[in-house]
């Protein structure tokens, strides 16, 4: 069955709302010409290097710094006493240091930095920086961190954020209750491109070329710490090989500029793969323990919660994140009465930030887990299930904000678990790709287990808890060529197209040129939250808006014609009485138009002392089946099928949006079944991708998209809702579901290891299969019924 | 110090000082301004600097340069002929297979070496010759699809429509 992916259907091919318009930047990709950070040069540059701290928790003692300095082809040396502004950066609380002074708090944490002549004379003189460290015991465990007699780790205290959500009745009860612990890993956003940039100094400041979500939030950071006033940093984006939550932080940017203005001349910086895995946060691993209340006929009646995240050293985007996890905690479901309890708190391990889905990744994984053992519990289908207790526009959050905007929460999982199940494919009966563990030829396929499971997840598009989200565009327009200025950070999500073929479809004209990202212009905010479509988009739209009320307004003028006897119709101006007939080149021959829109989101208030506030500006769903195949002995799993229904507004491009499912999806399977960075007493034990494992072409299955739910949401630019991030919400769930359900319990941690699916099976119950989780008492009474 | 030529899409690159240990990848992106292979792991693992070397698919980042001075070395910028794009590039623009683009330039490497040797790989051969190469943006769907693309247009079966050039100013 094919997916229906509708657009609006007219004016194929023209590249406005509604079409799969081409990406500008898709040529230069494909011949290689794309210029990302890492591919920047300048005549005379020289190369910078970092020195991280190799110890989890420890106070530097001594730093020489001598024989660096001396050594032939190094130009500069810099340390924490050379930084001439705040030592402090952070994107919410300033508490990271650009470079330690007297402790470091993980092992990456910055200490110094080079300039050299070559790359590998910069890492050398990094080698020959002598510091002596006193070994501290680290503080690795986030339970301990949440206790109030554990030493503080930092002046700022161990919990970062204690968010507390409490909703109607906390006394209620249910008939049947469930409970869970679960437990997810660090994950890393592992875009292709490190991080990586170029600093030229100037007569009056330096202007930083870099590959960022938000060159905005990083000029305040840079300037701050440089004790340089803002306009003296100039920014503009260089090509950015992925995101996904890893570039919202500062990581080279100081740095770069430091060595640029001490030395006077150009110096670029190039992380490699393993400096990368140091040198951004991640996703915050998670605890969760979860306890659901609900009538016999299925109905939620309460939920109680306890969200543990680990934000390791510095706070980085950790408050925003908890208040995600704990917002969402419980999914897209009528939760009439609820006590969340989140936390992150600081400990030595990784600092851990925004990635892709912002906290209800965590949450989502445990509330389907919890509506699985609900269903079981129930002996409900758990489908059914789902849909009993899904949200609907008009409906309270467990935050008591009530739902205004759309919430296709029901069709998102109606479409997708109508699907129908993949037929088996005889091409792939007898081959051994086509299995577990692949042309290893290990499994035996009358071993094989297959089991399908579901989740549907949901989140906030834009910033949320009162901040003030904007965006700022020009457009201006001559000889019928619309230019666009915006700072919106393009990092692969398509914006730029977008930004094209929405001005295309305002103006009515072809020829739209994107002017480069930088400072020039006010800001458009990060990157991150699923929030350019709406807030650029509508910071775009605004502009070209602004510009064709000028076009006709001179029009008219010209003309002698009422301003609103005019309208654009396909490339030319018309008044409606046939008096007017031009082609825009034409009606504005010899005049510029220009118009600079900065575009707020309606205002959103902060969470009270109960969790209780409208807190969130429209929220996006999203719902998957994953089939999977398991071989039991060797705890192998194969994904055999991933199907999807996603709640979008309106598709603006349909091409890239299938992207969007698609990348978004594979990142979730990521997680499920094989992405963690591995920390062991606060060490990373897997810094590359020989062992840090991101999924394959062989590891994903052509996703089907059972149905792109277009309801229009209000007050969102032509009513679409970003769609990046709730791919990745609900299909992790899924397939850690389809797992539980091939082996017959549900699993308790992801990524689920093969040592979770190989142990001993305990006895199974009368009538049933046995359980393979580790851990299991075999009572858990999930096991398949045996036919 | 060594000097060496290095022969790139046909062209004699002179390379009269590099260190020894630099990698292809190094020289043709810091040495010959040829940027299109890219550094994502440098370690063999992503195939995001994947380029041929005498018809054969490598990792750049694992091939030191003064190594393979003489012998014929190819990479994504050679692949354009007189300002047109391959089919195989043509079909990545076309289906969608383009997001950060990171990793576009070595699977499109890849894709062109499975296809030269192979016209007609199904589902799982194409998968098997792709599952060196990372991608972290696409899920890989739209990958595919360019695979699709080029295999129903060598075909026959499907003709390339053009993209108008994009206007500049």
């Amino acid at each position: 069955m094919s997916p229906t992916v509708t657009g609006t259907g007219r004016r194929a091919g023209r590249g406005r709302v509604g079409d799969s318009a081409p990406r500008p930047d898709g040529i230069p990709k494909v011949q290689g010409q794309f210029a990302f950070g890492s591919d920047l040069f300048a005549a005379g540059m020289l190369w910078g290097h970092t020195l991280r701290a190799p110890h989890p928790s420890a106070r530097i003692v001594a730093l020489d710094t001598t024989a660096a300095s001396t050594m032939a082809g190094v130009h500069a040396v810099l340390t924490a006493d050379d930084v001439p502004g705040d030592l402090l950066y952070g994107l919410e609380v300033r508490d990271q240091p650009v470079l330690a002074r007297d402790v470091v708090r993980y092992v990456g944490e910055p200490i110094a930095v080079v300039a050299a002549d070559h790359p590998e004379i910069a890492r050398r003189a990094c080698a020959a920086i002598t510091v002596r460290y006193d070994e501290l015991d680290p503080l690795v465990d986030p339970e301990l961190a949440a206790d109030a007699s554990t030493p503080a780790i930092h002046p700022d205290g161990n919990v970062v954020r204690r968010l507390t959500i409490r909703h109607g009745d906390l006394g209620a009860t249910g008939d049947v209750t469930v409970e869970g612990a679960y437990e997810v890993g660090m994950q890393d956003q592992a875009p292709l491109g490190t991080e990586a940039g170029l600093a030229i100094p100037g007569d009056a400041g330096v202007e930083l070329f870099v590959p960022t979500q938000s060159l905005h939030g990083d000029r305040s950071q840079i300037a701050a710490c440089l004790g340089l006033p803002e306009e003296a940093v100039h920014i503009t984006l260089a090509g950015v090989g992925g995101a996904f939550g890893a570039r919202e932080d500062v990581s080279l940017q100081v740095h770069l500029c430091l060595l640029a203005l001490r030395t006077g001349r150009p110096v670029k910086m190039v992380y490699d793969r393993e400096e990368s895995f140091y040198g951004h946060v991640h996703r915050h691993p998670a605890r969760l323990w979860y306890r659901h209340h609900a009538d016999r006929d299925g109905r939620i009646v309460k939920v109680e919660a306890r969200l543990l995240l680990d934000g390791g050293a510095y706070t980085s985007s950790s408050p925003a994140v908890i208040a995600n996890a704990s917002c969402f905690a419980a999914g897209p479901y009528l939760v009439p009465n609820a006590h969340i309890d989140g936390w992150v708190v600081r400990t030595n391990n990784p600092p851990c930030g925004a990635m892709r889905g912002f906290g209800a990744v965590q949450t989502c994984f445990a509330h389907e887990a919890q509506m699985d053992r609900l269903a079981e519990a129930l002996a409900m289908d758990p489908i059914d299930l789902r849909l009993r207790n899904a949200l609907a526009p008009g409906d309270r959050l467990m935050t008591g904000q009530v739902i205004t905007g759309t919430a296709p929460v029901a069709e998102v999982i109606r479409a997708c678990a109508e699907l129908p199940l993949p037929e088996p494919d005889p091409t792939e009966a007898d081959d051994w790709r086509a299995r577990p563990g692949g042309v290893g030829r290990t499994t035996d396929p009358g071993d094989l287990r297959r089991g399908v499971g579901f989740a549907v997840g949901f989140k906030n598009i834009a910033f949320s808890e009162g901040f003030d989200d904007y965006s700022t565009a020009r457009v201006d327009l001559s000889d019928g060529i619309a230019t666009v200025t915006c700072a919106c950070a393009e990092v692969g999500q398509g914006f730029v197209t977008l930004a094209q073929q929405i001005t295309r479809e305002v103006l009515g004209i072809d020829d739209v040129v994107l002017a480069p990202a930088d400072t020039s212009i006010g800001s458009a905010g990060s990157t991150s939250a699923s929030r350019q479509t709406w807030v650029s988009g509508g910071a775009v739209l605004a502009a070209a808006e602004a510009v064709r009320d000028q076009l006709l307004a001179h029009v008219a003028r010209t003309r002698g014609t009422p301003t609103d006897h005019l309208a654009i119709d396909d490339g030319r101006i018309r008044a409606t009485d046939g008096s007017v007939d031009v082609g825009i080149v034409e009606a504005g021959a010899g005049v510029a138009f220009t118009a600079t829109v900065e575009y707020h989101h309606a205002p959103t208030t902060e969470l009270d002392e109960d969790g209780q506030g409208d807190a969130h500006l429209s929220f996006a769903f999203a719902a998957h089946r994953a089939v999977v195949d398991v071989d039991p002995e060797l705890g192998l799993v194969r994904l055999v099928d991933l199907a999807t229904a996603q709640d979008v507004g309106r598709v603006i491009n349909p091409l890239q949006l299938r992207g969007q499912l698609e990348g978004g999806a594979a990142q979730g399977v990521g997680l499920a079944l094989m992405e963690e960075i591995i920390v062991e007493g606060g060490l990373v034990r897997n810094p590359s991708f020989t062992d840090y494992l991101i999924p394959t072409v062989l590891d994903v299955p052509d996703l089907r998209i059972a149905a792109l739910i277009e309801q229009p949401e209000p007050g969102a630019p032509f009513g679409a809702k970003g769609v990046g991030e709730p791919p990745t919400i609900s299909s992790g769930a899924a397939v850690a579901a389809a797992v539980g359900a091939a082996v017959g319990c549900p699993v308790s941690r992801i990524p689920v290891r093969p040592q979770d699916l190989t142990t001993d099976a305990p006895a199974a119950p009368a009538g049933r299969a046995p359980c393979l989780v580790r851990g299991c008492s075999g009572s858990c009474t999930i096991g398949p019924a045996t036919q | 110090m060594t000097a060496f030529t290095l022969r790139v899409n046909g062209d004699e690159h002179a390379v009269p000082d590099a260190w020894d240990g630099e990698s292809l990848l190094y020289v043709l992106r810091e040495r010959l301004g040829l940027p299109g292979a890219k550094n994502a792991c440098e370690q063999g693992e992503c195939g995001s600097c994947s380029v041929l070397v005498d018809g054969a698919l490598v990792c750049s980042c694992l091939v030191l340069a003064a190594g393979v001075a003489d012998h014929d070395v190819t990479t994504v910028e050679g692949l354009v002929v007189d300002g047109v794009l391959s089919d195989v590039q043509q079909a990545f623009v076309d289906a969608g297979a383009v997001q950060c683009g990171f990793c576009t330039p070595g699977l499109v490497m890849t894709v062109t070496d499975l296809l030269a040797r192979d016209g007609e790989p199904d589902d799982l051969e194409v998968r098997e010759a792709l599952a060196g190469n990372l991608c972290r943006c696409t899920g890989y769907g739209r990958v595919l699809e360019a695979v699709r693309t080029t295999i129903r247009r060598r075909r026959g079966d499907e003709v390339a429509v053009p993209v108008p050039a994009p206007v500049t100013r």
